[in-house]
């Protein structure tokens, strides 16, 4: 049977590979492969556990802020640091944000053009397209003047003779559906958001210097000072200024994001049953009670579609698989390691550059095969919202039933290529409205007195037990993120992450069960195999980020020492 | 290096411009006062005397669309990212987008042979005459395999794609000089751009993430003075790399009067006394990010409150750590030729390690010669 190659898949993070066979205009077989490997855990080796943020940081420069916080969860971890109330909140205003502006990119920018074809848009015509806008919602951009000056734009470009980024797409593909009108509508907006996502993302400038790789993360809490009478600090003036970003992306979200995400589902619901993947659900949970530290999403497991039950997560029966992977084991293929003992060497086993076709009945990728329990799981918004759902979380629920019933489909509709794009924009829109809430928690702190931002007591190294291990975890835009660390004296000796893409991306493993995009091409209808945007549509409803997927390497074949983590 | 943003507009001053890439811009709904704004930063951005907005402005109505295409290697895609905070905002995007990036993983609407189709074209069709943008480093251990796009390792497709363009752009410490991958150990035999392919012209933009505002200004140096800017023994332009972060420091004050932030979150911390104690690797770093700043001039590290991590200089990952560690030798603080020793010592080392790695030479001989594109 022939195959078919996607390489690169563009408008991700990273170097990803697909290669499919099909059979009747169907997918019949799919192997995901990762043709990028770096090796930072080796390189972390040795270095001060404080710097890990800075190092994990690095794995990606999309979802920038993700691997710090992990990293810097699993030395407070192993150290039982507690970090003041202060640093919680900016911690969560800097995660929230990012959760919406990242989401906001990847619908806009990496997902939308598999879905709407921007030629389509020249032939709308501007007043229905203002009247379509209007009837969805009440953005003040939607004008017939307004869609008129963008389709001219439009004009200009195509008339040029190049389409630079845009040349030689899907436009004009059988798997097309929207209207013109609607085409003209999303691309106004896409232009509109690449305005928007450099706007309300100076949230981590003023919390943290820069974006992307905000610098400002400590060990025991943030660098970022707070002090309403210093000009040098957090005062008045930035928090009003935060405040007022965070309102423009909320607005952007429920007038735009939301609205355009159901107006484009709505032409192709036959997608929502397409694309459904292993049924298997993990979410770590996010967002800290700064007090309590009761998460705001709440943690769990949903197995085999099952939303009657929401089954707990422990970190003991996470394990990674190298049998098709370009790793090797010294205990031997076939075993899974948990990534506290991570043993990993790597092994190049695939075709000499250049190549056609990987060897896909043995290894075929840098990303190894993580299983929770020996199940291959989904992670990523999707998953978030299920456990939230299931958990009777009252913000998802509300935000799932309006949803649902818009689109008048049931629950089970979730289960797809569809749910997990529906589902990445409500986990936008629940994160958008709560981040007002987490900035009024620091305006009444501050306001109070407490300016309180690190705790300094365990900072110097001499403090430190001789040894330590602990694990962080961050609920990330792309999911269930952890990072595993060991520390001996004053030093790493071993560091581990396992990421969403990683989840997400899996080769097969020990049992020849496919990984998570894997599963998911397979009964994908692809109308013409030499452009196969369907391919595209499924895997970029991951929203993959490859870069932090392969990353691992810890080549120590240490015996680790065993915590005790409640 | 002055940076400001009222320099006359010459719209404003009577002068008139008509040409491609202003009207252009009209049509996409940007004003010429904003074009011309755009011009006038970006001559402050290069050091150059107010004058030269309305030159800069010429230069990028009269020039043909260049061809960009942007590479993507060992890399975390930090850069494509601040690539899309760009300052000066509308209309850099606009005239990046003006240049016509043909290749772009990242943003491109098509994949696999598709997406390879427009590359050729380029490679083929342009030969000499596009810019090359590389992001991440390129592994050459083990034939390459630990980078792969389409079938083939990155030293393939970089030796063909940048030893065919009129220059590359080397943006981040990654394409610049191997950035993380490369630290110790180097597990993957990681190198910049000039090492993967010595025949390539090569400026570095390092940093990490580039400042964007930097490529910018780069790129329309470029299109301006019809060359490439002067650039450091590391391959930085002068325009960007010409100074410490040291001696622009916002804290310099508090460190020549002996006032340092002692413990995080202390007094001196709140009220932006200098970092140096708690590991601020200024003195040692060449960069313009105290006047650049980053998300359109909001904030820098050292504004936010953290050290200067000394991002910008080759080898970082493995000479400027740990990150909380005050800078070695320093017999004592307050004095300005301290510090100054302080700074050209440590570049001194990290300049001979540098040559140990062989890029010295190979980027001093395509240099351009020194000219007058600082002093305006």
């Amino acid at each position: 049977m022939a195959k078919i190659v996607v390489d690169p898949i563009t408008r991700i993070e990273g170097h990803l590979r697909i290669e499919a066979e099909i059979s009747n205009g169907r997918i019949v077989n799919a192997w995901s492969g990762s043709t990028m490997f770096r090796g930072i855990e080796k390189i972390l080796k040795g270095r001060d556990p404080r710097d890990a943020w800075y190092y994990t940081q690095r794995f990606c420069g999309v979802c920038t802020t993700v691997h710090s916080i992990a990293s810097i969860r699993a030395v407070e971890n192993a150290l039982a640091i507690k970090v003041p109330p202060n640093a919680e909140i900016v911690r969560n205003i800097i995660m929230g944000i990012q959760n919406v502006q990242d989401h906001v990119i990847h619908f806009y920018h990496l997902h939308a053009l598999d879905w709407v074809d921007i030629t389509s848009a020249l032939k709308a015509d501007p007043a229905r397209t203002a009247s379509l806008a209007a009837s969805i919602s009440d953005w003040p951009l939607n004008s017939p003047t307004y869609f008129k000056g963008i389709q001219e734009r439009l004009k200009a470009f195509v008339a040029k003779g190049r389409l630079g980024p845009f040349a030689n797409a899907y436009w004009g593909h059988s798997a097309m559906k929207l209207p013109p009108e609607a085409n003209l509508m999303a691309t106004a907006h896409y232009l509109e958001a690449l305005e928007w996502q450099k706007d309300v993302i100076k949230v981590h400038a003023y919390l943290g210097s820069k974006n992307p790789h905000p610098q400002t993360f400590l060990v025991g809490g943030m660098a970022i000072p707070l002090d309403p009478d210093s000009q040098n600090a957090i005062n008045a003036d930035k928090l009003a200024e935060i405040g007022g970003l965070l309102k423009k992306a909320k607005e952007f979200v429920e007038k735009v994001y939301i609205p355009d995400l159901l107006a484009v589902a709505s032409f192709y619901k036959d997608w929502a049953g397409i694309g459904g993947g292993v049924g298997n659900y993990l979410s770590y949970g996010e967002f800290p009670d700064p007090v309590t530290g009761k998460q705001f999403f709440p943690p769990g497991i949903i197995l085999g579609k099952d939303l009657t039950k929401v089954h707990p997560v422990d970190q003991k029966k996470i394990a990674e698989y190298v049998d098709h992977s370009w790793f090797e084991y010294s205990v031997g293929q076939g075993k899974g390691a948990h990534p506290w003992d991570g043993e990993t060497e790597p092994k190049y086993t695939g075709p000499k550059p250049p190549y056609q076709y990987l060897d896909t009945d043995r290894k075929y990728s840098w990303v190894k095969a993580p299983r929770y329990e020996e199940l291959p799981m989904e992670v990523g918004p999707l998953a978030k919202l299920l456990v939230a759902y299931a958990s009777g979380h009252k913000e998802t629920q509300a935000a799932v039933g309006l949803v649902l019933k818009h689109l008048n489909v049931g629950p089970e509709a979730l289960f797809s290529t569809l749910g997990r794009t529906g589902a990445r924009g409500l986990d936008c829109l629940v994160t958008a409205q709560q981040l007002p809430v987490w900035h009024g928690q620091l305006v009444e702190s501050i306001g109070k007195g407490d300016l309180r931002i690190h705790a300094g007591e365990k900072w110097d190294p001499s403090t430190w037990p001789k040894e330590a291990a602990g694990y962080g975890w961050h609920e990330a835009p792309r999911g269930a993120l952890g990072h595993w660390i060991k520390i001996k004296d004053g030093q790493i000796l071993n560091y581990q992450a396992v990421v969403p893409s990683t989840w997400n991306a899996s080769p097969r493993d020990h049992k020849g069960q496919r990984g998570p995009y894997e599963e998911a091409l397979i009964g994908t209808p692809i109308a013409d195999p030499n452009r196969p945007v369907e391919i595209l549509r499924t895997i970029h409803s991951f929203d993959p980020c490859l870069a932090c997927a392969v990353h691992v390497l810890d080549a120590t074949g240490n015996e680790l020492v065993r915590v005790k983590v409640s | 290096m002055a940076k400001d943003h009222d320099v006359g507009c010459p719209e404003e001053a009577g002068v008139e411009f008509k040409g491609k890439v202003s009207e252009l811009l009209e049509q996409r709904g940007v004003s010429r006062r904003d074009f011309m704004k755009f011009c006038s930063t970006m001559a402050a951005a290069l050091a150059l005397p107010p004058a030269f907005g309305p030159k800069i402005a010429q230069a990028l109505d009269e020039v043909k669309r260049p061809t960009l295409v942007w590479l993507e290697f060992q890399s975390c895609t930090g850069d494509t990212e601040a690539l899309l905070r760009a300052s000066a905002p509308t209309v850099a995007e606009i005239v990046l987008d003006i240049l016509s990036i043909d290749y772009a993983e990242t943003i491109m609407a098509a994949a696999g042979h598709l997406a390879e189709a427009n590359l050729d074209q380029v490679i083929k069709g342009e030969k000499g005459k596009y810019i090359a943008v590389v992001e991440g480093s390129i592994p050459l251990k083990d034939d390459g395999v630990y980078c792969c796009i389409g079938g083939r390792s990155a030293v393939d497709r970089a030796t063909e794609v940048c030893g065919g363009a009129f220059a590359t752009i080397a943006v981040g410490t990654c394409a610049s000089y191997g950035g993380i991958p490369a630290a110790s150990p180097n597990p993957t035999g990681a190198v910049g751009i000039k090492k993967a392919v010595p025949s390539a012209t090569v400026v570095n933009l390092p940093g990490c993430p580039v400042n964007t505002d930097n490529l910018t200004a780069t790129i329309v140096h470029f299109l301006l003075l019809k060359k490439l800017p002067a650039t450091d023994s590391f391959g930085r332009p002068l325009f960007a790399y010409g100074k410490r972060i040291h001696d622009n420091c916002e804290r310099r004050p508090h460190f020549d009067a002996g006032q340092y932030v002692e413990a995080w979150g202390d007094q001196g911390h709140r009220h932006g006394y200098c970092l140096y104690k708690m590991g601020c690797k200024g003195p040692q770093t060449f960069h313009n990010c105290p006047s650049e700043r980053y998300n359109e001039h909001t904030s820098w590290p050292v504004a936010a409150g953290h050290g200067c991590a000394g991002c910008s200089q080759p080898n970082f990952w493995d000479d400027m750590g740990p990150l909380y560690r005050r800078l070695p030798n320093v017999a004592g603080f307050g004095i300005e030729a301290t510090a100054d020793k302080i700074g050209l010592g440590l570049v001194g080392a990290a300049a001979v390690g540098f040559g140990i790695h062989g890029a010295l030479n190979a980027m001093r001989k395509d240099k351009e010669p020194e000219d007058s594109s600082r002093e305006g």
